[in-house]
């Protein structure tokens, strides 16, 4: 037998190293999905761009919506940090599979020898990037714009800022997915993906609100840190489990 | 055959309705507190009772289509959450008419209102999802995801939502370990849930046989076409 007909098994039953690229790591496979989305949008920085600039405008907006120099802002300030995440994260989530559509590249990435659900983690460790730089933009304008007193409880906003944005990724990727093929795809991923993701939205908006007060995490409000750890988890899992039904079949 | 158990169990639902509305309207005696308004309980728990029975087997009927591969089981969960959908409208309405009386107000945030509201936009994105794919196979298997999501986030919410907000009126009825009510209003409860879970069965049916006789057709057409 010809060394180049030997399986990769029987390649390492006989002791040969294998070829660079034939044996790659599940971790490797993610990275390479994250690696190239990343790439693509940094090359045209449509999504991104767009999101940023979205959010500026929604910041904008909320200042006609209410008297920004009252009392009362305090109380609903960590509902509209997370409307507008929510709002800009749309179009980038929107994107997110969109794009393969085009020269069919999402055949080609489903024929790619990595499992649905590598493509998935990959595609939403990518989309949690961009998302993040959106929300690293546009906390420090809302507190700039609003006069927000930062609590000093950067630690735990940090923490709760992580795990809301995951449950916004990891919904919107999978919605993203879901989508892809649907004639009325603009229309459909909000109608699906905001109400699916309320339980996520309202623990973060209330934790927000509360650290931004400077109520630390207590017994009270743990509930939410809680709840949003379980909505990460739950949907996670089941978007793991089921998106090789959603994009294979 | 069928057609016949659909007009038996037809004539059953009316017979039953009648009765329980002669007794809701008649019969029974207005509350003590709440005066006649109380008689909407009887419309609005057996709504909520048959529409969240309904989402919670149609998320069953969705496991087993994706286990199966078999279109029944997309037809009844289809039919299931539209039915399931028409009754929580009904929670909703009658809810908002109540609260209106005795609250003040159409509308409240509250635990079990906005469960029931985000239930009601969640499956109604799932008829419009169903509406959005023309392939019957990617519909099925869309769906069938859709409707086990949708069910885990309403459990979630309620969760959520418990432990935040109350102001809805705790269980009444002894099986849930309330037993504030006496048993003759009580067990008309318990009849009109049996009314309406027989009269949402017998819509699902002939929803069901529509959907049949659409695929029918729609096989035909393809035969049709082919020659």
């Amino acid at each position: 037998m010809s060394p180049e007909l030997r399986t990769a098994e029987q390649e390492t039953a006989l002791g040969v190293e294998p070829r660079a690229g034939t044996r790659t790591s599940l971790l490797a496979k993610i990275w390479t999905i994250t690696a190239k989305d990343l790439r693509s949008e940094m090359r045209t920085k449509e999504a991104l761009n767009a999101s940023i600039a979205f959010s500026l405008v929604i910041l904008v907006l909320f200042s006609f919506a209410f008297d920004p120099s009252s009392d009362q802002f305090q109380e609903f300030s960590g509902g509209l940090l997370w409307l507008v995440f929510s709002f800009a994260g749309a179009l980038v989530l929107n994107r997110s599979f969109a794009r393969e559509t085009q020269n069919d590249c999402l055949d080609g990435l489903l024929a790619a020898p990595i499992p649905a659900a590598a493509l998935f983690l990959g595609k939403a460790f990518a989309n949690f990037a961009l998302l993040a730089a959106v929300e690293v933009v546009s906390i420090p304008v809302f507190g700039l714009f609003y006069d927000v007193h930062w609590a000093g409880l950067f630690g735990e906003l940090a923490l709760v800022t992580l795990l809301g944005t995951w449950a916004l990724t990891v919904i919107g990727t999978f919605f993203s997915a879901l989508t892809v093929n649907l004639r009325m795809r603009e229309l459909m991923l909000p109608t699906l993906v905001y109400p699916l993701m309320i339980p996520a939205l309202m623990a973060a908006m209330k934790l927000t609100t509360d650290l931004l007060a400077g109520t630390p995490i207590n017994a009270e409000n743990v509930f939410g840190l809680k709840l949003l750890a379980g909505f990460d988890f739950i949907f996670t899992l089941l978007s793991l489990v089921m998106i090789d039904t959603v994009l294979v079949g | 055959m069928r057609s016949k158990i659909l007009l038996a169990l037809g004539a059953i639902c009316a017979a039953l309705l009648a009765w329980d509305f002669y007794r809701i309207f008649d019969l029974l005696p207005d509350e003590a507190n709440q005066g006649a308004i109380y008689r909407i309980i009887y419309i609005h728990v057996p709504s909520a009772g048959t529409a969240f029975t309904f989402f919670t087997v149609a998320m069953l009927a969705s496991v087993l289509y994706l286990a199966t591969g078999k279109f029944k089981y997309d037809a009844v969960s289809a039919a299931l959450i539209e039915v399931g959908l028409v009754f929580a409208g009904i929670v909703l309405v009658t809810g908002s008419i109540w609260a209106r009386i005795i609250w003040g107000v159409w509308w409240a945030w509250e635990a079990r209102l906005t469960t029931m509201l985000i239930c009601w936009l969640t499956y109604a994105g799932y008829l419009m999802l169903r509406r959005a794919v023309e392939e019957p196979t990617q519909r099925a298997r869309l769906s069938a995801v859709l409707s086990i999501f949708g069910f885990a986030e309403v459990v979630i919410v309620y969760k959520a939502n418990v432990w935040w907000r109350t102001l809805h009126p705790g269980p009444v009825l002894t099986i849930r370990n309330g037993g504030g009510m006496a048993p003759g209003m009580e067990n008309e409860i318990y009849w009109n849930m049996l009314a309406f879970v027989c009269l949402a069965v017998v819509m699902v049916m002939v929803r069901m046989r529509q959907e049949e006789f659409a695929r029918e057709i729609d096989s035909l057409r393809r035969m049709a076409h082919s020659w």
